[in-house]
């Protein structure tokens, strides 16, 4: 996944699924970090359910507004656009990531831009644009604090929503340090008012303000932004010039729609009701308004979205809200955090997201193994996406597109004869009591070579008794005939 | 009433002793159980690895082993769920043999599920004088909806002392394949769960799958921890027999 993935952290450790689960396994700091906070994040969207109300009808609710919002993108989209050019602003459609950079750079190349402020967007880190800036000698600040951690940490994103979800206090108190030469003890709040002060600045000096999108209003072409920071109301209207870049499947048809999915949002995302801040934003700056910028500019990404559009299986991942509740329940994520899926997506979702999107099955579609598939996922998703199934239907597009290992092809097609035939099945477990012998130690199985190993290394394995259940069904019968002659014991 | 016993491959060969108390519980309970010799796999170990062709051939033998039966029962959430959740969408293309997995799913039950749904029997009539913590299997839960039903039958044992599980609704790190393709992130789910069935302190930890306890029991047994596995249907057989 190199080139799409975190590449400071693939440097770091190797690009493959397993040295990056290996690698996160070993990060005391980083696994207590990230249970710390999904396991708070968890406790809260299970409260905030609970005082929503019917959170099953609610859901219910989503899924159909997504739904119905995808299912006409085409239309959604059309009136969405046409909405945003009749309020001001300007709109581009981006086939590909490297479409949606160059309409970045033109708009930054008109407006001689030296310094962009961004507020969060994971579109922006899809499409790689703080690498692309840095090329072009642009500054670009993340304001959002996670962010603005990783970007002095010099690493990409790790949560949909809690991008620094990785890092512990102690490791933030030493990047401010070593950033301002300053010394910060690590506490919360000295951290907090540090970062406030020293980007309070880049939104008054920045000539462009670049944010995502949570959703755009198709009604009115209005662009809604949430944070806890208030950074996307400074950075959307400070500077003078506001480009917003959004995935294509951001939209909800009517501010009706935006009211359940913003409670949806914020309860899965955060167990707030709101979030602290919600602006919603409609054109530029119109005559007689006292603030806002001269320009808006929102760019369109498809990257691979609009293949999925009429999938019977996975057009609704484009359902997706982002919420990452489907990151916090994961205990798989729970255990290797975000980096370990080497994608700017990560959790059930990203595992999900990453290979569809990039097209790619052979690297990317490894993550469709990245999951013990408990259903958790789909149990947390507010508009109801089944991503436990998703996964198995990547790991069969996998099998079909023969990308898996010849030894595995071969055991289940063994399986298929052996399974699906009652005699070969008998004569099967048979032998298998015969041949587990060499291995079994004080009734056990303790250790073996591979593929059992994979158990073993953590588990020990109980051994086939002589007799199986089939064996012992004879004299079984005997009994229960008995049982039922006497009338029962109930 | 006549019910079959849907055994599982696992129970089958691994652990014979649960589909035993199974169907002296059902026997008890008026129940004529038999045991259609045809059915081997649900199918799901190649379903889940992806490869649905081969799932659906095996599939085939379960759906015909069943054929005539009027319930089926079986010990696992898992393969239940498994059963219910993907049978119609294997056979989608496929009429004849799609009727046939729905009546499958129509007539299939989850042990609990049946006790309490079918027989509309909670209170066994069990004693059992232990310390008691309960694993929840996430397929039971999350493919199959049965989450109260093992509580109510584990909440009318007499002179047991029931302590609940921190995190239990979290995934133990089976996964079937996931265990051994995945071993790393599974050793680290299952170190986590067998981590808090010790804190509990509970004598016994009792499931309703016995994929989930075959892998938090092997971790406990690496771990040399002193803690009894059991299926709900071996703690509650076992509880009126001694009472």
């Amino acid at each position: 996944m190199s080139g799409h993935g975190n590449t400071a952290v693939d440097e770091r450790i190797g690009t493959g699924l397993k040295s990056r689960t290996r690698h996160a396994l070993s990060d005391e700091f980083l696994r207590k970090a990230v249970a710390f906070t999904t396991d708070k994040l968890k406790s809260g969207r299970l409260q905030a359910m609970d005082t929503f109300g019917d959170w099953e009808a609610w859901r219910e609710r989503g899924k159909a507004i997504r739904s119905h919002t995808i299912d006409n993108l085409d239309y959604y989209l059309g009136q969405f656009a046409d909405n945003v050019v009749k309020g001001g602003g300007h709109v581009y459609f981006a086939k590909e990531g490297k479409d949606a950079v160059r309409t970045f750079m033109d708009i930054a190349e008109r407006n001689k831009a030296k310094l962009v402020a961004k507020g969060k967007s994971m579109v922006s880190e899809e499409i790689h644009l703080n690498q692309e800036l840095e090329k072009k000698g642009i500054d670009a600040i993340e304001t959002d604090l996670g962010e603005y951690i990783l970007q002095l940490a010099r690493e990409t994103p790790s949560h949909l929503i809690i991008p620094a979800i990785h890092k512990n206090k102690q490791q933030i108190a030493k990047l401010f340090t070593d950033a301002s030469g300053e010394h910060f003890e690590p506490e919360t709040k000295v951290l907090a008012e540090y970062a406030r002060k020293k980007l309070r600045n880049y939104f008054l000096e920045a000539d462009i303000g670049l944010t995502g999108c949570n959703f755009g209003v198709a009604e009115s072409g209005s662009i809604t932004l949430v944070s806890n920071e208030g950074n996307g109301r400074m950075v959307s209207t400070l500077p003078k010039v506001h480009v917003v870049v959004m995935g294509m499947e951001r939209l909800v048809p009517t501010f009706e729609d935006l009211e359940v999915v913003l409670n949806l949002l914020a309860r899965s995302a955060t167990g707030q009701k709101l979030t602290t801040y919600t602006s919603i934003l409609t054109g530029p700056k119109a005559s007689g308004d006292l603030d806002g910028p001269e320009e808006l500019h929102v760019i369109i990404l498809d990257n691979g979205r609009s293949e999925q559009l009429g999938d019977p299986i996975f057009q609704e991942v484009l359902n997706c809200i982002r919420c990452a509740a489907c990151l916090n329940v994961c205990p798989v994520y729970r255990h290797v955090g975000g980096h370990t899926y080497g994608s700017v997506y990560s959790g059930p979702i990203g595992a999900v997201l990453t290979p569809l999107l990039q097209q790619d099955m052979k690297e990317a579609g490894t993550l469709a193994y990245a999951s013990s598939l408990c259903g958790a996922c789909y149990e947390a998703c507010p508009v109801k996406i089944p991503l436990h199934d998703m996964l198995v239907h990547l790991r069969h597009r996998k099998v079909k597109m023969k990308l898996t290992a010849l030894p595995e092809r071969v055991a289940f097609k063994s399986y298929q004869t052996i399974f699906g035939n009652i005699t070969l099945y008998k004569l099967a477990t048979k032998s298998a009591y015969y041949m587990q012998k060499p291995l079994v130690r004080e009734g056990m199985i303790k250790s073996g070579p591979p593929p059992l190993s994979g158990w073993t290394q953590s588990r020990f394995m109980p051994m086939l008794p002589k007799q199986s259940f089939r064996d012992k069904w004879g004299a079984l019968q005997q009994e229960l005939a008995r049982k039922r002659k006497e009338g029962g014991k109930a | 009433m006549k019910v079959s016993l849907f055994i599982t491959c696992l129970a089958d060969n691994l652990y014979p002793e649960v589909v035993e108390s199974v169907a002296r519980i059902l026997t008890d309970y008026g129940c004529e159980v038999d045991f259609p010799e045809a059915q081997t796999c649900c199918g799901q170990p190649a379903f889940n690895s992806g490869y649905q062709d081969e799932a659906r051939e095996v599939s085939r033998q379960l759906i015909r082993a069943f054929e005539h039966s009027d319930y089926v029962v079986s010990p696992s959430g898992s393969c239940t769920g498994m059963v219910h959740h993907f049978y119609p969408y294997l056979f989608r293309d496929e009429p004849e043999w799609a009727a046939k997995a729905e009546a499958l799913v129509g007539k299939m039950y989850e042990f609990s599920q049946f006790l309490v749904g079918v027989l509309g029997v909670s209170d066994l009539g069990a004693s059992f004088p232990h310390k008691v913590t309960y694993h929840p299997s996430c397929h039971a839960m999350r493919l199959l909806g049965v989450k109260e039903e093992p509580m109510k039958l584990l909440s009318s044992v007499a002179d047991m002392s029931y302590v609940e599980l921190p995190k239990r609704e979290d995934c133990c790190g089976f996964g079937g394949t996931f265990a051994i393709k995945m071993a790393d992130m599974s050793e680290a789910m299952v170190c986590e769960k067998a981590g808090n069935v010790c804190q509990t302190g509970a004598e016994v930890l009792v499931g309703t799958d016995m994929g989930c306890l075959m892998n938090i029991g092997g971790r406990l047994n690496k771990e040399g921890k002193p803690v009894r596995v059991m299926h709900l249907a071996q703690l509650l057989e076992e509880g009126r027999t001694k009472r």
